[in-house]
């Protein structure tokens, strides 16, 4: 008896080791693809010019930070850094202040037409932004906001309002009716009772909400470059300028490159205990 | 859950309305007054009808372009979503490792698009690039701005590299949430790992993964930024996607009417598509009883 | 068929337990006899879940063995133990239908087809859902759901025991009788060795021989529903068992009297004097209400009508005291003294039972 159930743990100790090193492989394998793409780029930023196009390395030779301090140090190229920060800002503040009071109403009452506003808020995620570049080009250039935070901000909760308004709505939902219910009879006001009791109950909602507004309008381009030409330029379209009558600037559009990430990577690392659940959307 | 009737939760709702309506209602409008008029300049415009549309229906170049698109879509979505499930599974379930995973997959996420593009622009180089440089070395000529197979690849590279983590951590939400209960019962029942995956795993992914491939087709279908970073559109209009053949024409040539009819009917086709997934997953909640 | 045999078990969740405190599960040296229906009672928390999964092979324990008859299984997996186990929340495989749900067991097992038609046919007829067969499992009620998710445990017959942990808190009540019985004419067919973890007290004394009481971790008494009433080793059970519990009062105990703030009460057996928290205890069944200057004397509270009887709420030194009087009981006027039966009195030493020495000569004990 001892014997048979020796071979026996033998025989699934066998079965199983394969099992957890393919797990194991497939994961490495998928980070190393992830992260091999971002090494180049910094391992770039860490080169001049003459080294980057003088031989293939596989690390920089002699590492330098001079294109950071290109970077750093020049007011035209920072300040796409700070422009782009504050109207993402803007835009997050913006998106969240009109969404709660949304997702509130759908999540807890039936009104004239909601689930058709609620589809039609969804076909703004949808449209492309090519479509509304130009019409944005002249809206705001005819109400004097072409190339302010503003402007940017304001086009960029074309999507993420709707996005805002389905994240939040689906975390509302989790939250039972009865404690709206208890707050008024307790004698609360609406904006008392959603500031003090609603708001700290769906926290994780509103972060989770607020890291998506932030992650789709620093990555976007096309609008901000759009609406944009000197004083609100963003990082993202000043790095065009790194290519000059000698060629492009590799280094500094690396270096460049590496610093739009920063930011990401910050607020990925605040938020990572809530990604699993976050980018469900609250519909788990 | 059982929502009282009330009108007046419109007032809630308000703030949203004149926002969307002032930042999409607007220039849509300016997108519909476009495509039925012309312009010889001047700010002077005529009654053009459904002339555009015509002439977008039947421009074989816009033809192509849909064409381009289509099959771009669906090639990143055949790759995108079976990857990013398989990312999924393999995922560490809780703990340190679990976090790591999670950052670091998160990263691309975050990264400016045209940022991406560039990355990919140099990664695919044969002179400074990784992959370039490797594929070069073992004899393969390996040039995205002149082959546009080439092109092609490394711009569906690119978007594995960029979105497979959305449908990943959307899957693994989605895994997260399956009880415990059901892993052990599934190993009373003896069932194989196959049967746990496709019985337990993947009905109760089923939600999450109708969000991944609505963001996917969705993001996809507008892809814009990272492919003109890489190719420009080109080798000549290979890599031409909607919007990048859209950009042209409008900010371009500025034919603003068949741009805008084009813009019309791009927006229509993502609305179709968009609503058939919406109507299928609000029909998944009512039948979970959610 | 076999018996189970738990050999100085213990577990803990933590990786490297210090004190007694990280254990989930004390020390554990018990026999599950071949064919028996047990009942694991207790309260949340207490260690009964740790335990099923342990027997289950669901979980690993930290020390000790598992043997079915001699084999020691503490390293197999739930297949090679061959055991059933029904969860508290209903598992149903969605995508499935009820009749795919039932045959899984026996299709991952590789029975022929036509024996498991068979014996789904008889296991959906036992839950009552022959008509629903075909249908997906999906959007069935939480109370169909499970009786799906039990079905597929007594499916197997060749199973070497079938562990239900707490399977009917999501059943309706009617229907929960209903398939208590069906569990119950199902172990007498097939005699299979069932454990079935609740912490309701009904159903663990009217579905089982022997029930097994647990206590933070700990067995505290295996016994059959009368040892428990009527000897209860640890005054969590005396508490926990029986409805109001059994009554605790601090007292001194010396030969064959107990002294409570005072007050003499004579003791059904001789004891030599225990040490530690010394209390003892009567169940309200056996207090009677009397006048006169006998008896200890008590503050009456209220009097519950509970429809078979009334349950007398009373106090002593501050403590609560029960009294369970018969349906229709006049009150006496001026009655405020509890008699105790001596003979039904346990004495208990820091909440455990101390045996008498010798019992004083008394009338048939299993009288009542």
């Amino acid at each position: 008896m001892v014997a048979t159930s020796d071979t026996y743990t033998a025989t699934v100790r066998r079965a199983a080791l394969p099992k957890v090193r393919a797990r194991h492989v497939v994961m490495v394998a998928y980070l190393l693809f992830m992260l091999v793409p971002i090494y180049w780029l910094a391992k770039m930023s860490l080169q001049t010019n003459q080294e980057i196009l003088g031989g293939f390395t596989l690390w920089p030779q002699n590492p330098t930070l001079d294109n950071y301090r290109v970077i750093l140090t020049d007011a035209s190229w920072y300040m796409g850094y700070v422009n782009s920060i504050t109207y993402v800002a803007m835009n997050t503040v913006l998106s969240l202040a009109v969404a709660l009071p949304a997702a509130y109403a759908f999540s807890r009452y039936r009104f004239l037409g909601d689930k058709h506003l609620f589809f039609w808020l969804l076909t703004n995620r949808m449209a492309p932004p090519a479509v509304f570049a130009l019409p944005f080009f002249q809206l705001y250039s005819s109400v004097g906001l072409f190339d302010t935070h503003i402007a940017v901000a304001l086009a960029h909760t074309l999507f993420n309002v709707p996005l805002a308004v389905w994240i939040l709505e689906g975390f509302m939902r989790g939250v039972p009716k009865e404690i709206d219910e208890t707050a008024y009879i307790d004698g609360y006001s609406f904006p008392r009772f959603f500031i003090k009791i609603f708001m700290p109950l769906i926290a994780s909602g509103i972060g989770v909400a607020a890291f998506f507004c932030f992650m789709f309008s620093w990555v976007e381009l096309l609008l901000s470059r759009t609406l944009t030409a000197v004083n609100a330029q963003p990082i993202a379209s000043i790095m065009t300028r790194t290519v000059s009558a000698s060629g492009l600037d590799w280094g500094v559009l690396c270096a460049a490159g590496v610093l739009t990430i920063v930011p990401g990577a910050l607020v990925i690392y605040f938020v990572r205990n809530y990604i699993a659940k976050g980018f469900a959307l609250g519909r788990v | 859950m059982d929502k009282v009737q009330n009108n007046k939760a419109w007032f809630l709702v308000l703030p949203v309305l004149v926002l969307v309506a002032f930042s999409a209602v607007i220039p849509l409008m300016t997108v519909v007054n476009y495509s039925v008029q012309d312009t010889f300049g001047n700010n002077v415009f005529f009654w053009e009808g459904l002339g555009w549309f015509e002439q977008v229906l039947t421009d074989s170049r816009a033809h192509s372009a849909l064409g381009r698109q289509l099959a771009f879509s669906g090639i990143i979505l055949a790759i995108q979503i079976p990857l990013g499930i398989a990312i999924a599974v393999c995922m560490p379930k809780k703990g340190f490792w679990a976090s790591v995973c999670l950052v670091l997959m998160a990263l691309p996420l975050l990264i400016p698009w045209n940022v991406v593009g560039t990355i990919w622009q140099i990664m695919g180089r044969g002179d400074i690039g990784l992959v370039g440089y490797s594929l070069s070395a073992i004899g393969i000529d390996w040039n995205y701005a002149r082959d546009p197979l080439h092109a092609w690849i490394t711009v569906v590279v690119m978007d594995v590299w960029h979105w497979t983590s959305l449908v990943a951590l959307l899957a693994y939400a989605g895994l997260q949430s399956i009880p415990q209960a059901y892993y052990q019962a599934a190993k009373i029942d003896q069932a194989s790992r196959w049967s746990v995956f496709r019985y337990i795993e993947l009905p109760k992914m089923q939600g999450v993964l109708l969000i991944a491939i609505l963001l996917r087709f969705m993001d996809s279908f507008m892809i814009y930024t990272e492919p003109f970073v890489v190719t420009g559109g080109g080798p000549g209009s290979a890599t031409s996607f909607l919007s990048i053949d859209l950009v042209k024409m409008a900010l371009g040539q500025f034919d603003l009417g068949p741009a805008a009819a084009f813009s019309l009917m791009y927006f229509l086709v993502i609305l179709l598509v968009s609503w058939v997934f919406y109507t299928i997953m609000t029909n998944l909640d009512k039948a979970e009883g959610r | 068929m076999v018996q189970i045999t738990l050999d100085n078990l213990a577990h803990s969740y933590l990786p490297n337990p210090q004190s007694e405190d990280d254990f989930a599960l004390k020390q554990l040296d018990h026999v599950w006899k071949d064919g028996e229906a047990y009942a694991l009672l207790g309260a949340s928390g207490c260690g009964k879940s740790t335990l099923l999964n342990i027997i289950s092979g669901l979980l690993v324990p930290s020390r000790g063995r598992i043997l079915f008859g001699d084999r020691d299984v503490t390293h197999q997996d739930t297949v090679a133990r061959n055991i059933a186990q029904v969860f508290q929340f209903p598992v149903v495989y969605d995508t499935m239908s009820v009749g795919d749900n039932l045959a899984f067991p026996l299709r991952n097992r590789g029975m022929a087809p036509a024996a498991i038609a068979a014996q789904v046919q008889k296991i959906a007829a036992m839950i009552g859902m022959e008509d629903q067969l075909g249908r997906k499992a999906r959007g069935l009620t939480a109370d169909a759901k499970q009786k799906i998710s039990l079905g597929r445990g007594m499916v197997r017959e060749d199973v070497n025991a079938i562990l239900f942990d707490e399977p009917l808190t999501v059943i309706d009540p009617h229907m929960k009788w209903e398939l208590r019985t069906q569990l119950k004419a199902l172990h007498n067919e097939f005699g299979h060795t069932m454990i079935y973890v609740t912490h309701d007290q009904t159903e663990a004394l009217t579905f089982a021989d022997k029930v097994v009481v647990m206590h933070d971790g700990r067995v505290v008494q295996l016994g059959t529903p009368e040892d428990l009433f009527d000897t209860p080793e640890h005054t969590f059970v005396g508490y926990f068992i029986g409805s109001p519990g059994m009554n605790l009062i601090d007292a001194d105990v010396a030969g064959d009297t107990a002294h409570c703030g005072g007050h003499a009460i004579d003791l059904g057996g001789h004891y030599r004097a225990p040490q530690g928290r010394v209390q003892i205890g009567i169940r309200p069944e056996f207090v009677t209400l009397t006048t006169g200057d006998h008896g200890l004397p008590v503050t009456i509270k209220r009097i519950e009508d509970v429809g078979r009887h009334q349950i007398l709420r009373a106090e002593f030194a501050g403590k609560p005291v029960n009294a369970i009087l018969p349906e229709g009981f006049a009150m006496p006027a001026g009655a405020n003294r509890l008699h105790f039966a001596p003979d039904r009195i346990n004495v208990y030493a820091d909440d455990w039972r101390v045996a008498p020495l010798q019992a004083v000569a008394t009338p048939e004990r299993k009288a009542v």
